[in-house]
Parts: C-alpha cells; structure tokens; sequence
C-alpha cells in the first residue's frame, strides 16, 4: 500500500467508525474490503488479471464459507445480504467498464460483461457442486487446503509461475516469449490463503464458531491486514465487529498514535535505510568488509521497520473500526536467543505455522516411540522453518534461509537443555546473568542478521559473496 | 462528531457533584483524563506543523548545503554529484554549497607539495560512462605530473549541461580554495548567448547569477525570465520539500559511494554517436556567430582563475552521411570552423594560453556523443594537457 491507499483507508475507517453501528458496521467492512481486493491488486502484463485474481479470491472466499457452515444458515437474510453484497460490487466493478472513461477501482479496465458473466456463472456451479459434495465426503475441506497449497506453490515458484504465466498468456493473446515469473502477482493471496486454511483446519477439529458470510469474509479480507497481514483467527476477529463500537476519542488518539508510528517507521525509517540497504547489485559492488557489514545492518532494520511499520498501520486502521488486531512484532532484536526472537518476530504467522503445523507434526512423531527426542526436536525445527521459508518464495535462497533458522533453533535448544543440566545455579549470579542477557542479545542479533544474507538475495552464489565479503574471506 | 456517551455519561456523573469548586475542578481533571481532548491534539498538531512550515523562511540565509557528511564521515566525491539513476547512488541538485561541500576539494587540505589544478568543463570533463580513474582528472593524476617544483594534483569541477554561465559559476565559487591553476575546456555549444541560462543549475541559483553579472559586468540581463524568481511562498518547507530531502538524499549517497566507489551508472550498453547525420546546417538559427555568443562570460572565467589555460576539448569529425556538411550532430561545418578562428582570434588578443585540441580524437574513441571521450580518448587529451601544465610552468 501506498500513502494514498494508506490516507484513503484511513479517511473510510474513520467514516465506518463514526457513522456506522451493528451489522451495518460489518457489511460496510465488507463492502470496503471487497474494493480493496481489487483497488489494491497491481496491474499484470496478463490483460484483465487484475480483475479475475481478485476475483477469484472472492469465490474461494464464498467456497471455504460454504463447505465450513452449516447448510441451514445458507439462505439466512444475513448470508443472502451478503453473497449479494458481495457479487454485486463485483458486477458493479465490471459493468464500470460501460460506465466510466477509466477504470474506478481497478488497475485496468475490466473485462466485458459477458466474460465476466460466463466466469461466475462456471464458479457459482462448481462452488455449489462442492459445497453440496462437502456434505457428503468430509475430505473436500482437505482438498480445498491443498487446492490453496497448490495455488501458494505456483505462486511462490519461479519456475512453476512462468509455466503459469506461458500457458495463461494463451487466453490473452500474450506472447509465450514476454512471459515472466512476476506476471502473477495475486496481491494477499499468501494472508488470504492461511486464514482460509486456518478457517478449515479449525472445522475439521471442530473449533471453529459458526460465523455468518459477511463475518466470514470481513475476517479472511479485512482491508487494513490484506497485504501484510498480521494474521488474525477468525473467533477473535468476528468477536470484535460483533461486540457495539462506538469510536470514541480515546480510541482515535490510540489508533492515529499507532498509524503515526507506523507511517513514520515504514515511510522514513525503512524507506531511507532501503537506500543503502544489501541488494542483489549491492552485493557485488560494496569494497570492503566493514561496509558489507554496514550494508548488512541496514537491510536488518530496514525490514524491521518495513514490516513493522505496515504492521502498526494496520493496527491504527483497524483499531478505528473497532478491531484490535493481534501484534506481530516485540522487539525482536533485543531477544537473548533464537526461540525468543522468533516469539517475537511475525508472531501471527510463527503461531499460525505452531498451530497448523509444528504441534501436529511432533505429535505424529510421538508416535513412533524409537525416534529419539533430539532428533524429534531437530526435524520439527528444521521442518517448520523450511516451510516458513518456503512461504515466502520457493527458491534456493529461501530453503537457505530456513535452514539456517531451523538449525539455529535446534542448537539453541540442545545448548539452553547443557546449560540448565550443567549448571542449574547459573541463574542465582545475577551480574553474570546480566553478561550472558547482553552476549545472547548481541549472539542473537547477527546470527539473524547473517540469516538475512539469504533472505535479501536472490541466488546462493551471491550470498556466497556476501560472506566471504562480511569475513575477509 | 462522536458519539459522546461515554463523555455523557461521564458529564451527568460529575454535574451531580458540582457544588463547589473543587468539586468543579475534580470534575474536570476526570473529564481530562477519560477523554482526551482530541480536537486539542490535531489543532496543536496543525498549528506546529504550520508554524515550521513557515518558520522555514528564516532559514532561507542560512546555508543549509554546506552542512555535510561528505569529507568526514564519507570521503569527498572526485566529481559534483549528478545523475538520477538509482544504482547511480548519485543525484542531481541545484545547491552549490551541497555539491561543494560532498567535493574533494573542499575537504583537502592543500599540502606544501601540492600544484592544484582545476578542471573546468562540461559532461566530456564530468566524465560521461567513464569512471572516475578513467576521466580526464583522473588520468593526469594517475602520471604524478611534476610543475613548478611541485606535483600536480587535478580536480575535476566538471559538470554536465553545456553553459558558460554555469561554468563560471562554479568556477567563482572554487576560487576559494587555493587554486594554482584552472583548465577550462569548452566547446562551441557552450558559447551562444541565448544558451547561458539554460542550465538548471544557473536557473535555480539566480542570486549566485546575479552576483557574478554585477562582478565581472556580464552583459547578461539579472532579470531574465529564465532565472528562477522564488516567491516567499517558495521559501516554506512545504515548496522547499524536494530540496530538503535531496540533499538528506546526497548525504546518504555519500555511504554508498565510500561502500563502493560507484557514482555514476553504467549501462551494459548505448548507443555511439551518430556519424550519419542529417542534411541541416542549422546552428541556433544563426548566419553568423558574430555578436551571437558570450564572449564577455569567457573573458570573466579567464580573468578570474590564476594561470588559466583555455582548451577548445575534442569533438567527433564524422565521415558518414552528410559529413561534409557537419562535423557531427551537434555542429555543421560553416559555424565549428567560424568559432575555432573567433577562439583563436580571442585567445591571441589576450594573449591567452590556448590550446585548438579539437581533433586529436579519432571517431572510434567516442562513446555516446560527439564530445564524451572513452577512456583511451582521454589518455591522448591528457597527455596533450600534461605537457601544456609543464609547459605553461616554465613560462
């Protein structure tokens, strides 16, 4: 999001807080967070794509709904509002192509009518076809998880994308040759994806509340959150635009603290380290050994504040509505060890990933009574962060970069199990304490920050490098 | 415009308790506390925030450039900063005293054994797809040329866009720092009168123009439309925004340009200089170069420097197309060979070190335009300067 996205959010927000109450508040998110999907999508070389991905994700939105509620609440006057709301602003965008010299809320001008029209006609059918089969076979919801798996790995796979790009080029008269791995660039999709899976997994333990379609789908494309999160849970979400709000001052001082912070963390901060921050072209240009490091530094805080500093614009925004969004960030820098920074850094997605993955695997390995501890542990570590690295691009980079975390979490462990064996009473010397706080935040800091050397580049020979550089090597 | 219930309820609490003073005050010190005066906040907010925007007039005098990072936390740049391109890690401004002050030369102490020389000149001298060791600078300091008992070290004041207005400017303001001699190497397309205020830096630094006009007794009129005329309104923070920043811009620059030496983008490829050329003789319009170019901002820049040799620097002879009615896309025949004899005839009058270097180049050793020298083009220019240092020492 740009500042004129972020100003707008914020001018709607203030607008649904002050005037809006009960489930006018909740339809009017909705309604809002549908535009979005489509305001926020960029262009694609791949003509109309900005129109279908967003598109698309409102129809999973409606799948997943349909296949974890129970059919009785389908034709609810609430639900039927909502399915209209939100096919109609879809229709509404679309017919905007008859209506208006440039496109309104989309990055070019929408598809024709009858195109549009054909697509949902196909999707209403197969949606319903599967929703009714989900009432028959409980495996659809695991099918739906892995229909959303496949879509991640496509999108996340460079190579997977540009076969992608080739073959849906076809469709738009788009030469094979100008196809790119980047054509598909399904803004939110990763958020969008995890909250539908965390949407399903909960109903297949049977943990999830029955939740109304606008509830539903505020929750899964809540506009403040769509593009970098932080991921919320559905139960905590639907109870705040439940609950009667009334934004009071108080809460517009909080929450315009909170946007203040933000806009000046992301827009000053970590747009200005981005200039001197580690690149693919930096990483070959800088001479010498001190500024490799400098250079290192500052891509370690430029992503922090980036990140972070989306993390409290969000927050601000949301918190005009009446939702309080779940942190992401707590100080991760100054953490004594790994464990501990990884509790503090996108906390949303290291719990999304504990909860539909790490507790699930390691009671599976329980199982097997002859696998021993330490390597139970080392193979959850590792596993869970290669797929956190994975989330974020299948590459070689990124596999790197979880490696490196999930290693390092395993040593962390096996050495904080030594220490609290080997010297129990380590913890009665408080000055000592002190020190070894101190040496763990510093320990801590760089072995993050040397984890980013994967992270920031795109190919293993540059991050090669990059640590011959950082050690006279 | 919110929904006061909370504020309400809070009134009607405390109006039940207000029968006395204190009572009034504790009444209003919990009203404080509960809700907070948020219209309050946003006012202060926009009163500070145009208070500083308008405050920033005073600091109009104050020469905010000259405070930098550059000759002390980085090291100088061996070339004012230009260039948009962002792996250029460069950037172009229009204050003076920032391109000074992230200069070498302003952070060099001139040691005892030190002959400094100045470059001045146009992006052929700045160095165009060349770098820095491979400029013309950087290769007469690379022979350690010895003059007048001393070692010559050359700095380059090079700067692209092509006025001699521009070029005095800088000049005038390098006099500060203790200059044994300059170079001025110029070509025809800096000459024309109507030219000299085409720059954007001589545009956008109009009291620095005026200054050198009343100086050296310029004909140049002070008032000339294309100076940039800044209102007090130009002055806030708000229009002075983008000058702010640049210069925060050139100052983190400076970290990129110690990391890695790099001040100027390079691509992997461009395109030569045309040699086939159109059939036009055309120069500015002109029949003539008599009365047409601004002999009087030479004649300034001549004056003021110490022991200043004139350098008329190197252009491409084209043999393509048309060839024989210009010499390249920048000049047809008629006018290159009409101000190479009004050069002469104005050095020999004022007896003026001079140096016709116009084509000691041959066509292969340009690189994107008809005066930008590749690295070996610039090797014969200085060897061809080396000598006239040396010589013009001994006189």
């Amino acid at each position: 999001m740009g500042l004129i996205e972020i100003g707008i959010s914020i001018l709607a927000a203030l607008l649904v807080g002050v005037l809006t109450r009960g489930m006018l508040r909740v339809y009017l998110l909705l309604a809002l967070s549908v535009l979005a999907v489509y305001w926020f999508q960029p262009v694609l070389p791949l003509r109309s794509f900005d129109f279908w991905l967003p598109s698309l994700s409102l129809a999973l939105v409606i799948l997943v709904w349909l296949i974890t509620s129970q059919p009785e609440s389908w034709r609810s006057r609430e639900n039927l509002y909502g399915l209209l709301l939100i096919v109609g602003l879809m229709t509404v965008l679309d017919l905007s192509r008859y209506l208006f010299p440039v496109p309104l809320f989309t990055a070019t001008v929408p598809p024709h009518f009858i195109l549009f029209f054909v697509f949902s006609i196909v999707l209403a059918v197969l949606i319903l076809f599967m929703a009714r089969l989900s009432r028959i076979y409980k495996r659809i919801l695991s099918l739906v998880i892995i229909l959303l798996i496949l879509i991640l790995v496509v999108l996340k796979s460079p190579v997977l994308s540009l076969q992608a790009s080739i073959f849906l080029g076809k469709f738009t008269n788009r030469s094979a040759e100008n196809a790119s791995a980047s054509d598909l660039r399904w803004l939110g999709f990763s958020y969008i994806a995890f909250r539908l899976i965390h949407v399903l997994r909960d109903r297949q333990t049977g943990r999830l509340p029955e939740l109304t379609l606008p509830e539903f789908a505020t929750y899964v494309l809540f506009f403040p959150s769509l593009s970098a999160g932080p991921i919320d849970r559905a139960e905590r979400f639907v109870q705040d635009i439940q609950r009667d709000f009334v934004l009071t001052q108080e809460e517009t001082l909080l929450g315009g603290q909170r946007l203040a912070i933000g806009l000046f963390k992301k827009f000053v901060i970590a747009d200005t380290l981005a200039l001197l921050a580690l690149n693919d072209v930096l990483a070959t240009q800088v001479r010498t050994t001190g500024w490799m490091w400098i250079v290192l530094y500052a891509y370690s805080f430029q992503i922090y504040f980036d990140f972070s500093g989306y993390t409290d614009i969000a927050i601000g925004i949301a918190r005009l509505v009446g939702v309080k969004l779940p942190e992401n960030f707590s100080a991760p820098y100054i953490k004594p060890n790994l464990t501990q920074f990884w509790n503090g850094w996108h906390m949303t997605l290291t719990q999304w990933f504990r909860a539909n993955f790490f507790n699930p695997f390691n009671r599976w390995m329980r199982g097997y009574k002859n696998i021993p501890t330490w390597f139970m542990i080392l193979l959850g570590q590792l596993a869970t962060m290669l797929l956190i690295g994975l989330w974020h691009g299948i590459t070689w980079n990124f596999v790197l970069w979880g490696a490196w975390h999930g290693i390092g979490l395993f040593l962390q462990n096996r050495w904080s199990d030594f220490v609290r064996v080997r010297f129990p009473h380590l913890g009665q010397n408080t000055r000592l304490q002190s020190v070894l706080q101190f040496s763990g935040v510093l320990l801590t800091f760089h072995f993050v920050a040397l984890g980013w050397v994967f992270f920031a580049l795109s190919e293993p020979s540059l991050s090669q490098t990059v640590f011959r550089k950082l050690f006279g090597i | 415009m919110f929904v006061p219930l909370a504020v309400e309820a809070s009134i009607s609490n405390s109006t039940r308790a207000l029968s006395t003073p204190t009572a009034l005050l504790s009444a209003y010190s919990v009203m404080e506390q509960n809700n907070p005066r948020l219209f309050a906040v946003l006012l202060k907010a926009i009163l500070l925030i145009a208070l500083f925007n308008f405050a920033f007039i005073l600091l109009n005098e104050v020469p905010l450039g000259k405070f930098s990072l550059y000759n002390g936390l980085f090291p100088g740049r061996e070339r004012l900063p230009f260039g948009d391109h962002p792996q250029a890690y460069n950037i172009n401004l229009f204050d003076l005293d920032a391109m000074f002050a992230s200069h070498v030369l302003t952070g060099t102490p001139k040691g005892p054994d030190e002959y400094r020389v100045l470059l001045i000149g146009d992006s052929s001298v700045w160095g165009t797809l060349l770098r820095p060791e491979e400029t013309l600078a950087g290769q007469l300091n690379s022979k350690a040329i010895p003059a007048c008992g001393k070692t010559v070290h050359v700095y380059n004041l090079g700067y692209p866009y092509i006025s001699l207005m521009q070029e005095l400017m800088i000049l005038d303001e390098a006099l500060k720092y203790q200059l044994d001699m300059v170079i001025w190497l110029i070509t025809l397309e800096s000459l024309p009168s109507d030219k000299q205020f085409g720059s954007p830096l001589v545009a956008n630094n109009p009291e620095r123009v005026r200054e050198l006009i009343v100086k050296y007794g310029l004909e140049a009129d002070p008032n000339d439309e294309a100076l940039v005329h800044a209102s007090k309104w130009d002055q806030t923070f708000v229009s002075r925004r983008r000058a702010v920043a640049d210069l925060l811009r050139l100052q983190i620059y400076g970290a990129l340009w110690a990391a890695t030496g790099i001040d100027q983008y390079y691509p992997d490829t461009y395109e030569r200089a045309q040699i086939d050329l159109e059939a036009s003789d055309d120069f500015h319009k002109l029949k003539s170069l008599q009365n047409a170019l601004a002999w009087d901002v030479l004649d300034a820049g001549m004056s003021a420097g110490p022991n200043t040799i004139l350098v008329n620097e190197p252009i491409l002879v084209s043999n393509g197309l048309n060839s024989d009615i210009r010499y390249n896309f920048f000049y047809p025949r008629w006018a290159y060979d009409e101000y190479r004899v009004l050069l002469s005839e104005f050095a020999a009058q004022r007896n003026l070190p001079y140096l016709d270097l116009w084509d000691i180049a041959p066509i292969e050793e340009f690189t994107n335009s008809g005066v930008h020298l590749t690295p070996t083009g610039e090797a014969l220019l200085a060897d061809e300067i080396s000598g006239a240092i040396q010589t013009a020492c001994k006189k």
